[in-house]
């Protein structure tokens, strides 16, 4: 009586679960909010699968969870924003081959109107000190992403610490911190792709852009295949080529969002 | 930014219109939620009967650490899976990581402490010669349990639909060792997360009427079951 009613649940548990097990090994890409949030790869990707029959799972984190991921093994290929972290990343072996992917900018967002007038500012580290001096409210990532490991620079560079009273660091991915900085008519260093995304439903502007400083670049980097035998390293390989590839690049440069392109592909 | 009304308007629509992407994080949740349900069920009955029914050493230890797994939050529940399944963990090379088994390991472990405590107390509410009494009529064990199971059948129904309602509205287990992948390992909780953290309010107030509404039925459905308990006992 008990066992084939025990024995009938346990063959419908089974059955939910082999489903997900036997399909074939995705490709895992471990990427950063600003390309997740801005809905660059939920464009690119279906290309990509449509193209070749490989299937990709996307893990949308922060860049230093990201490099984590790519360290344990847990996803194939990182597309990442924090030039240094990833230096020590292929330098330490946990990736190989890193190539240049497409590049947008950083901008200091904040609210509207701009009290501070930061865009008569003479360089963005001449906008940080007047954040600074003024004590206004300023909204920091407080993660291990490519944004904030920039926004660190920055103060380091302005010689200044971020440690007035309104400077809030939430730990939080870009998206949050713009809604976060929205509701608390805050200023807030954040990557054009995710603002671009989001501006229409934030009552903020932009209060300084440009320069050579606030460059932001994007890498592909493949896990070392060495280090972790599990990998579906030739797909992800196939995946990077891809996404370098002519074809690749030049979906990236035809992304926009109202009218406006996010970012510039610079693969060689 | 919409205003709560209009957002929740168009939230009703979405549903309404039969969204695909909406409707499948729906079903995938509750596929893995029900699995990890329907997987913890046979050892959580059988832990709550032995519990109620025999008495042995560490008895009480049991009943302890069960209780203890009741407050465990969900999201230490998910870092230790996390660390334990990650490919640089002990239990790397199962590769679940990021998968619904990983997401409904984490569920059966949160539903299994609830399941026990819930049904220890129902198997209590019998008296604890029944057992005797249904083995000295020649009855086989499994047949005994079987028989003292139907007796307290709408008290383990109410169990089961709260543990169901707690796994499937849980988020940082979910999110921790499912990775909210689209498609594969979004689940309702966690697509609320980030529709939140993208500012789309819309498919989140969508998916947490969902989560409202099904949290109504089953509680309806726990106090008709509570209701039938209370009637069967006192027959």
């Amino acid at each position: 009586m008990v066992y084939p009613i025990k024995s009938l649940l346990l063959a419908l548990g089974l059955a939910f679960v082999s489903n997900s097990i036997l399909a074939a090994d995705p490709v895992r890409v471990a990427t950063t909010t600003s390309t997740y949030n801005s809905g660059l790869l939920d464009y690119l990707l279906p290309e990509f699968e449509k193209e070749t029959g490989l299937r990709v799972q996307v893990l949308s984190v922060g860049t230093g969870q990201a490099l984590r991921l790519g360290q344990d093994g847990d996803v194939d290929l990182v597309i990442t924003h924090a030039p240094e972290a990833e230096e020590a990343f292929v330098e330490l072996g946990h990736g190989v081959d890193p190539r240049g992917l497409m590049y947008n900018d950083y901008i200091l967002v904040g609210p509207r109107p701009d009290r501070l007038n930061l865009y008569e500012a003479e360089g963005i580290l001449d906008a940080l000190e007047k954040i600074h001096r003024r004590n206004a409210p300023f909204i920091s990532r407080g993660d291990d992403s490519g944004t904030y490991n920039k926004e660190k620079e920055l103060w380091e560079r302005s010689g200044l610490k971020p440690n007035f009273s309104r400077y809030q660091a939430v730990g939080q991915g870009m998206g949050r911190v713009l809604i976060m900085s929205n509701e608390l008519q805050a200023y807030t260093l954040a990557d054009r792709g995710t603002w671009l995304a989001m501006q229409s439903r934030l009552k903020m502007q932009i209060v300084y852009e440009g320069g050579i400083d606030l460059a932001n670049p994007y890498q592909v980097i493949l896990v070392n295949p060495a280090r972790h035998t599990s990998l579906n390293h030739q797909e992800a390989k196939k995946l990077r080529d891809w996404l370098v590839s002519p074809r690749g690049q030049s979906l990236i440069n035809n992304f926009t969002i109202e009218g406006e392109q996010l970012f510039f592909g610079d693969a060689e | 930014m919409d205003s709560i009304g209009t957002a929740t308007l168009q939230a009703l629509q979405l549903l309404t219109s039969g969204d695909r992407e909406l409707w499948s994080i729906i079903w995938l949740s509750f596929r893995v939620s029900m699995t990890a349900l329907l997987l913890a069920l046979p050892l959580a009955l059988f832990a709550g009967f032995a519990l109620a029914f025999w008495r042995f050493p560490g008895h009480w230890l049991l009943v302890t650490l069960n209780n203890t797994l009741l407050a465990v939050p969900t999201v230490v529940i998910g870092l230790v899976l996390f660390l334990l399944l990650s490919r640089s963990g002990p239990l790397g090379d199962l590769r679940l990581l990021f998968s619904q088994p990983a997401m409904i390991i984490g569920q059966w472990l949160m539903c299994l402490p609830i399941l026990i405590a819930m049904s220890h107390t129902a198997y209590q509410a019998i008296s604890r010669h029944a057992w005797e009494t249904t083995r000295s009529l020649g009855l086989s064990r499994l047949r005994s349990l079987w028989l003292i199971t139907l007796e307290v059948r709408f008290s383990l129904l109410a169990a089961v639909i709260l543990a169901f309602g707690r796994i499937i509205a849980e988020v940082g287990c979910a999110m921790m060792v499912g990775g909210n992948i689209a498609g594969h390992t979004r689940t309702i909780t966690t697509a609320i997360a980030l529709e939140t953290s993208r500012g789309a309010y819309v498919q989140g107030i969508a998916l947490g009427i969902v989560l409202l509404v099904l949290a109504l039925v089953l509680n309806l459905l726990v106090g008709y079951f509570r209701g039938n308990a209370v009637q069967g006992s006192a027959h």
